[in-house]
């Protein structure tokens, strides 16, 4: 089976491999997937106090195509709101990486990794609440 | 300088040596005739062909000419060997024995014959894919007609204790059919002194054709009879009819004719390759598994875990050798290797496996581009993977609950 060049480019460059503290309250950190099932992803987002997304990382173990789903949704990330986040969607993933069916799941898995790490970063952000309320600049 | 790409799956199929392709030809354009033509010289040189074959491959592995059936390839060898045994020892028992590690080619035909109101016994194997033979003899029943176990593994080259299991086999009257593709050619086989009652084997593997393999049929002590799959001219003595493929069985025999004389040179090369291989990875690379057993194995194979990095995505980064891999991602299933699992191979280190399969036409440079490439790539996906980052933190991974999807 042929990849497609943008599967091969995120493959050989990924972009943005690499890991924030996970206990840093501006993190929401995402893992999903299972060895046995031959993928795992950590997809990371770093949130400034504007709610935007600044940074994100990811680390993934998987076929070429989980790691140029992961290494795309970082670089989608970066800039996004939070809930412009939640609205990427497996299939812009699939269209923009041209990935054939069997790799679908590829692409499910990259928004499950992203709705992890959001659902991650709001629960902190929730249980940080009496910090965040104390007086600030806004 | 390397040629690229290189190819390093010769447990897959083999380049066809230039010395059998030779051979080969005349028999396209001037030599032919149809071996069964008993009444004109086209037919006599032909039959003359396909005699001379059957007296390379019998010596080979220590047959008789007359007990060599040719077939397409080992896939009908096998089907023909178990279900034409089971089909015609149908009254004496309907149980047969083999194992979890067996190809395709074995296993199907048992499950078919389960659906026909067989018995099938499927032995595990430990964890270097070997069978027991304590088991093997405690499996054995009155009604058990057939053992079929491979001779040599072909993802991770394990080699069965086959003059054991052939002793048991003959002492407790039992036919044994042994699948040894992988093994025909690479190392020492003799139907006589290991107690092969069938065995199948393949031109493609050991540097012949394509289509074209044999089903030894032992003639005597005990001669084995088998009902035919495929019926029509009654060639081969009414086991499998056809017109022969004499083109492709001058090839196969001049196949075996080659590997007879180098066998003792060949396995004693790639033996040393392959280690250079192993070696040489595992010197710049840590957590690399062998799967299979650390000895008794094919001397060309090596088949590797490298633990944290999944298979498929290795396969992209050794992108200029040819290789096989173990995970299955890229078919719809997301099941690891069957044989892997049997042998209790973790999935995670199932899906991160690569075979090696060396050939005649390897060389050492070619190895030694290989360990940079693998251990370039290895790396690669080792500083993105988070299984990796999680062991350098010491996390146990069988430890953490994985979501999965």
């Amino acid at each position: 089976m042929a990849y497609s060049d943008k599967v091969l480019d995120h493959y050989n460059a990924p972009r943005n491999v690499g890991s924030f503290d996970k206990a840093d309250p501006h993190v929401g950190t995402g893992v999903v997937g299972a060895p046995e099932c031959g993928d795992v992803m950590k997809l990371q987002i770093k949130v400034n106090a504007e709610g935007v997304i600044e940074d994100a990382k990811f680390k993934t173990f998987g076929c070429g195509s989980a790691i140029a789903s992961s290494s795309l949704a970082t670089e989608w990330l970066k800039g996004k709101s939070l809930d412009e986040a939640g609205d990427i969607k497996n299939t812009e993933i699939v269209k923009e990486l041209s990935l054939p069916p069997v790799k679908v799941h590829c692409s499910v898995l990259a928004e499950d990794a992203i709705k992890a790490a959001l659902k991650d970063y709001k629960s902190k952000s929730e249980t940080e609440s009496p910090l965040a309320a104390t007086p600030s600049e806004g | 300088m390397v040629m690229l790409p290189i190819y390093m799956d010769n447990s897959a199929t083999t380049r066809t040596d230039p010395r059998v392709v030779e051979k080969m030809l005349p028999y396209f354009t001037e030599e032919y005739g149809n071996s069964a033509s008993r009444n004109h010289r086209f037919g006599w040189r032909a039959e003359e062909a396909v005699d001379k074959s059957r007296t390379q491959i019998g010596s080979l592995i220590g047959a008789s000419p007359k007990e060599i059936i040719f077939t397409s390839g080992s896939t009908e060898s096998n089907n023909l060997a178990i279900k034409g045994v089971a089909h015609m020892y149908r009254r004496k028992g309907d149980h047969i024995i083999t194992c979890l590690t067996e190809h395709k080619a074995v296993l199907d035909p048992c499950k078919r014959l389960e659906k026909e109101g067989f018995n099938v016994t499927y032995l595990p194997v430990d964890r270097f894919g070997c069978i027991s033979i304590e088991q093997l003899e405690e499996a054995i029943t009155d009604k058990t007609i057939l053992v079929t176990l491979m001779f040599a593994n072909n993802e991770i080259g394990t080699i069965h204790q086959i003059p054991d299991i052939g002793k048991l086999c003959h002492d407790k009257g039992i036919v044994f059919h042994t699948d040894a593709t992988q093994a025909v050619g690479k190392i020492p086989v003799d139907v006589e002194a290991m107690g092969i009652d069938l065995l199948s084997l393949s031109g493609h593997k050991m540097y012949g054709p394509k289509g074209v393999g044999a089903l030894y049929v032992r003639r005597k002590n005990p001669r084995v009879r088998l009902d035919a799959i495929i019926d029509g001219g009654g060639h081969e003595r009414g086991m499998r009819s056809g017109t022969l493929a004499v083109t492709n069985i001058v090839g196969l025999g001049m196949a075996c004719e080659i590997c007879e004389h180098e066998m003792p040179e060949e396995m004693q090369r790639l033996g040393a390759l392959r280690d250079k291989l192993e070696e040489g990875i595992r010197a710049q690379l840590t957590d690399v598994e062998l799967n299979g057993h650390p000895t008794n194995r094919l001397p060309q194979l090596s088949n590797l875990s490298f633990a944290y990095v999944e298979g498929e995505a290795l396969m992209m980064g050794v992108k200029d050798v040819a290789v096989s891999s173990g995970s299955a991602c890229t078919s719809a299933s997301l099941e690891p290797s069957y044989i892997l699992k049997a042998l209790g191979v973790g999935d995670e280190l199932a899906h991160s496996s690569l075979r090696f399969s060396l050939g005649r036409f390897n060389t050492e440079e070619e190895v030694d581009f290989t360990i940079n490439q693998v251990v370039e790539a290895v790396n690669h996906l080792r500083q993105m993977s988070p299984l990796y980052e999680m062991a350098q933190e010491g996390i146990d991974l069988s430890t953490v609950e994985w979501s999965g999807h």
